[in-house]
């Protein structure tokens, strides 16, 4: 067992301070578009190590705390690196370099407009992304939580047409709806009944609600919980889910990043963070609350996974599909066993890295092709077999077969459910895998096997430039790399807890 | 520190002289340059007040004779309660001034004397320790209010104008008779020696009523809130300026240092009732704003709205929702202060108040767009900025003391995101743009947008020093009234005494104790 250990340590605002500055950075640089992007790559490779630099530490069992600022007793900005934080600040600044890269090709590829903007806020969601990551209270959590929302609207309003902005306002109604709502009470709800808002790092078992505050007031404690798991909307929990496939109308590198990466997992992080260092297992546990969670992501896994069955638009498909597996680590954490909180919260990273390849194959087709169905994709593989081929093994992870990283996720998730003893859960798993297939198979079966249609003419296709396809080869790579060496991220959750 | 000087009566006074000093000058010019001098002297002979001592209760204090014969006296002071106001007040008039350089075009010098006479019975209100002197600031201020709107206004000045007159007379009426009330059942008008007095219930049941009328109708709560808005769009944006940031602050200043201390029984009384008030016009005020068109209608409604979170947080009788009401005061008086500002720099480029008039300035504004939208994010109570210190603290007050209703403002603040991104997004993005050949912001805007957006960060991220000013005269405040009239304990007011405990950065030492007691 390693005993956590606190130090405080300033080098946690590096991250931060970098992310804070790349947008104003972007910003002066707007006039000469090299620089622009060589100041985002630099910001995303600096804000990489500074991250990475802590990783020895955490492994080791250290938790790095900070406090920025104290604003009222027991409310503070403070920040710290744990475990958990870690995997999730890692895959967001990691995967940033390669969305830059990503960017690049694609933006200049389609010509769009607005590039300076699309820069800056892509840096301050970055920016909001390791914040979230970083956070050591509730209040933290919801200040950089909320700095997401608001800066990723003008990235999902990009085109500013009607259908931009139609999509743009469900998500902000959404987002900033659920977080007023839900996610404030509960953070006044946890203030009132606790007297801080500090989580309880380094100890999964238990959380911010000391006993007393449980037996005296159960089912208020109760409703914090639904009000938490409410306002975090981000995680696309059922029934607070339909704006991520209306978020889809944003230019593909931002449903990538944005919505395989730094917002949805910001929520699920979220999610996870609340349950483990805010109410803690043995809270959880207590006031029975677990299970339901479970079941309510199950059920959001299921009909996530045939709304994906009926749709033809590759993004759209992709859309339901990141609903459903956000539901995974959801299941895996609520499950609350050691087994299957462990595959929830690998999943996080394994579904980050297999998500932004596909979200980057959608792209790399529709850049070289401008095609967006998928039953107009018959042949495109032959044409662009790089794209396709990391297509097809991010869809084997997702699917989740050996040896590709989402397959060891599932598979301790599949165990964690046999040990909390769920087995109608169990058969809601397998029965989602065989959806999965069902959505997955049939587009790279039809590139790769199906001969084009007679009126196609895929001859004038090639692959998307270097720059797209690059990136989506690597992050294809790197998802079966995680399938042979989970043990990358699992280190890290093993530093965060064991119970 | 400066125990001789008498401040108060200067920072009263200094307005004064200086309107006398405009009389004879000719030149807009100059008039500007002068009224701008005049503004920051005041700041800076607000300085001894950096001296000021939360602890010590009624400070500065200048008391002499004024009409021995009916007992009046000239008697100033300040405390924790009113420090902060009069901060605001000083900081506000520089303000007024640099935005109406150029948006004031006719009468200037009279402009900018009403503007001084204004600071000066501002400042005086929230000084007083007379009762009649009290009153004579208190009408003193409704004159060149009235005249700032009839004279400098839009096109419906005189309706705003008379509106706005008749509602805040028949409320000081209504308070003169509770001062005259005051002296024959107290023997006195000096408010610190009537604070020493118990009233029975059914004089302090009047009084109350009658004091309260006049102070509603100043925040204003609903249903009395209906001169606002007409007020606010017809003024000019300076009157605006000041009505919103300092006037406004009148009546909950009335409501903390008249109705909690002299009429304690019956403010405990009329505690629900006022918390009802006070949750309709937060709901109400965000509903309306919701559905305007014009700009400066939709942050007049707003203000309803914040008003509404003040009163509220004062009569929850809770340290942390009076804590919240008079942060929520200040923080009002700046962010809203600073939208109007922002709309009278927008009018001047537009010429009109109409989102539809006033689209697609992201392009072409930027530095004009990111001041309005910091603002925005404070006005609805974004994390880190002022907005939400204020507007949590209230909310916690009202967590602790009923959990319904602090399920009923929530949706308050949905409401205020909701307004204020509606048309913020309009302005940034809508097309067509109307802003193609417009000026960003001149050097001049950027002075007086920059201070106050220092300070939404300042408190949004460190108010302790803020909360320091006012801690110790809440406490004094709430224990008074609790040792005079039966306020209910809050049911989950059990775990307060934790919070300090808590105190980071110690998160994991107390995490250790914690651990340790339960074992």
């Amino acid at each position: 067992m390693i005993v956590p250990n606190t130090v405080e340590s300033a080098s946690l605002l590096i991250p931060l301070l970098i992310t804070l500055v790349a947008p104003f950075a972007i910003m002066l640089a707007r006039g000469n578009a090299n620089r622009r992007e060589a100041v985002s790559f630099i910001a995303a490779a600096l804000t990489f190590v500074s991250v990475l630099q802590l990783a020895p530490g955490v492994l080791s069992g250290v938790i790095y705390t900070y406090t920025v600022t104290t604003i009222l007793p027991g409310i503070s900005l403070t920040l710290c690196a744990d475990g958990l934080g870690m995997i999730f600040a890692l895959i967001a600044t990691f995967l940033w370099g390669f969305a830059t890269s990503y960017n690049i090709g694609y933006m200049r590829g389609l010509n769009e407009h607005a590039q300076t903007r699309y820069y800056t806020c892509f840096a301050v969601a970055i920016f909001g992304a390791v914040g979230v990551a970083f956070s050591a209270t509730v209040f933290t959590l919801y200040l950089f939580y909320e700095v997401i929302t608001v800066f990723t609207y003008p990235l999902v309003a990009h085109h500013q047409d009607a259908e931009g902005f139609a999509g743009a306002r469900k998500y902000l109604v959404y987002l900033m709806g659920t977080s007023k709502l839900f996610l404030l009470p509960a953070m006044i709800l946890t203030y009132v009944l606790t007297g801080t808002l500090d989580m309880r790092l380094g100890d999964v078992l238990n959380g911010m609600f000391p006993p007393d505050v449980i037996a005296a007031h159960p089912n208020l404690v109760r409703v914090t919980y639904v009000l938490y798991i409410a306002g975090l909307a981000k995680a696309a929990l059922a029934p607070f889910h339909n704006w991520l496939p209306s978020a889809m109308v944003a230019p593909t590198p931002v449903s990538a990043l944005l919505h395989a990466v730094a917002v949805v997992k910001a929520g699920v992080f979220s999610v996870s963070r609340i349950i483990l260092s805010g109410f803690g297992v043995q809270t959880m546990d207590t006031l029975g609350l677990g299970i339901p969670t479970a079941w309510l992501a199950a059920f959001t896994i299921i009909g996530a996974s045939l709304i994906a069955l009926t749709k033809d638009d590759i993004k759209a498909r992709l859309a339901y599909s990141t609903v459903s597996q956000l539901s995974y680590v959801i299941i895996g954490v609520a499950l609350l066993t050691p087994s299957a909180v462990q595959g929830g919260l690998m999943h996080i990273p394994h579904h980050a890295f297999s998500k932004i390849t596909l979200f980057f194959g959608a792209g790399a087709i529709y850049v070289a092709t401008h095609i967006k169905k998928i039953s107009q994709m018959n042949g495109l593989g032959r044409r662009m077999p790089w794209t396709f081929g990391a297509f097809a093994l991010a869809s084997l992870s997702m699917i989740g077969m050996p040896p590709v990283c989402g397959f060891v996720s599932k598979w301790y998730i599949v165990n964690g459910s046999l040990q909390a003893g769920q087995t109608a859960l169990l058969v809601a798993l397998l029965l989602s895998t065989l959806l999965n297939a069902g959505y997955f198979v049939p587009i790279f079966y039809r590139a790769f096997m199906l001969p084009p249609a007679p009126d196609a003419n895929i001859e004038q296709y090639s692959e998307a430039p270097a720059t797209m396809v690059i990136p989506l080869c690597l992050t294809g790579a790197i998802s079966l790399l995680l399938g042979l060496y989970p043990q990358v991220f699992l280190n890290f959750i093993q530093a965060f807890g064991h119970f | 520190m400066y125990p001789d000087i008498p401040v108060l009566s200067i920072l009263i006074f200094l307005p004064l002289v200086a309107a006398a000093l405009l009389l004879p000058l000719r030149d807009d010019e100059t008039v500007r340059r002068v009224s701008l001098a005049a503004s920051l002297i005041g700041l800076a002979a607000g300085w001894p007040l950096i001296a000021f001592n939360p602890d010590a209760g009624f400070q500065f204090v200048e008391r002499m004779t004024w009409v021995a014969r009916w007992g009046l006296e000239y008697h100033l002071a300040v405390d924790g309660i009113s420090i902060l106001m009069v901060w605001l007040t000083l900081f506000t008039l520089p303000l007024c001034v640099l935005c109406s350089w150029t948006y004031i075009g006719k009468r200037v010098k009279e402009f900018h004397i009403c503007l001084l006479l204004m600071t000066s019975a501002c400042i005086g209100v929230f000084t007083s320790m007379d009762l009649v002197l009290f009153y004579v600031f208190w009408e003193a201020m409704l004159i060149p209010m009235y005249l700032l709107i009839a004279v400098w206004g839009g096109a419906e000045r005189r309706y705003a104008s008379i509106k706005f007159f008749l509602y805040t007379l028949a409320g000081s009426t209504l308070l003169l008779v509770a001062i005259v009330a005051f002296r024959i059942a107290g023997g006195t008008f000096s408010i610190p020696d009537l604070m020493q007095q118990t009233f029975g219930f059914r004089f302090q049941y009047w009084a109350f009523l009658a004091m309260a009328l006049a102070f509603a109708i100043k925040v204003p709560m609903f249903p009395f809130h209906t001169w606002l808005p007409a007020a606010h769009v017809q003024a000019p944006s300076a009157g605006s300026v000041i009505l919103a940031a300092v006037l406004l602050k009148m009546g909950t200043y009335g409501f903390l240092r008249f109705c909690l201390p002299l009429t304690p029984e019956a403010s405990v009384h009329f505690a629900p009732l006022m918390i009802g008030v006070s949750v309709v016009s937060i709901l109400y005020g965000g509903a309306v704003a919701l559905g305007q068109t014009d700009i400066k209608k939709l942050v007049a409604y707003s203000s309803v709205a914040h008003m509404g979170f003040v009163t509220l947080g004062i009569f929850l009788f809770q340290k942390s929702g009076v804590q919240g009401a008079l942060l929520q005061m200040l923080n009002h008086g700046i962010v809203t202060g600073a939208l109007f500002m922002m709309i009278g720099a927008m009018y001047e480029r537009s010429h009109s108040r109409e989102v539809a008039d006033n689209m697609g300035m992201g392009k072409y504004l930027p530095a004009f767009m990111f001041f309005w939208g910091l603002y925005a994010l404070a006005s609805f109570g974004f994390p880190g900025t002022n907005g939400f210190v204020g507007e949590v603290l209230v909310f916690v007050a009202a967590f602790q003391q009923s959990l319904t209703v602090g399920a009923l403002i929530v949706p308050g603040a949905l409401l205020a995101a909701a307004y204020m991104f509606r048309v913020s997004l309009r302005m940034a993005w809508g097309s067509p743009s109307t802003a193609k050949t417009w000026n960003d912001l001149n050097r001049r805007e950027w002075a007086y947008l920059l201070l106050p957006a220092v300070l939404v960060l300042w408190i949004g991220l460190a108010p302790a020093p803020f909360l320091r000013l006012i801690d110790p005269s809440i406490d004094r405040l709430l224990a008074d009234l609790r040792g005079r009239a039966p306020v209910k304990e809050a049911p989950l007011a059990l775990n307060h005494a934790d919070a300090v405990r808590h105190e980071p950065p110690a998160i994991l030492a107390s995490a250790a104790i914690a651990k340790e007691v339960r074992q």
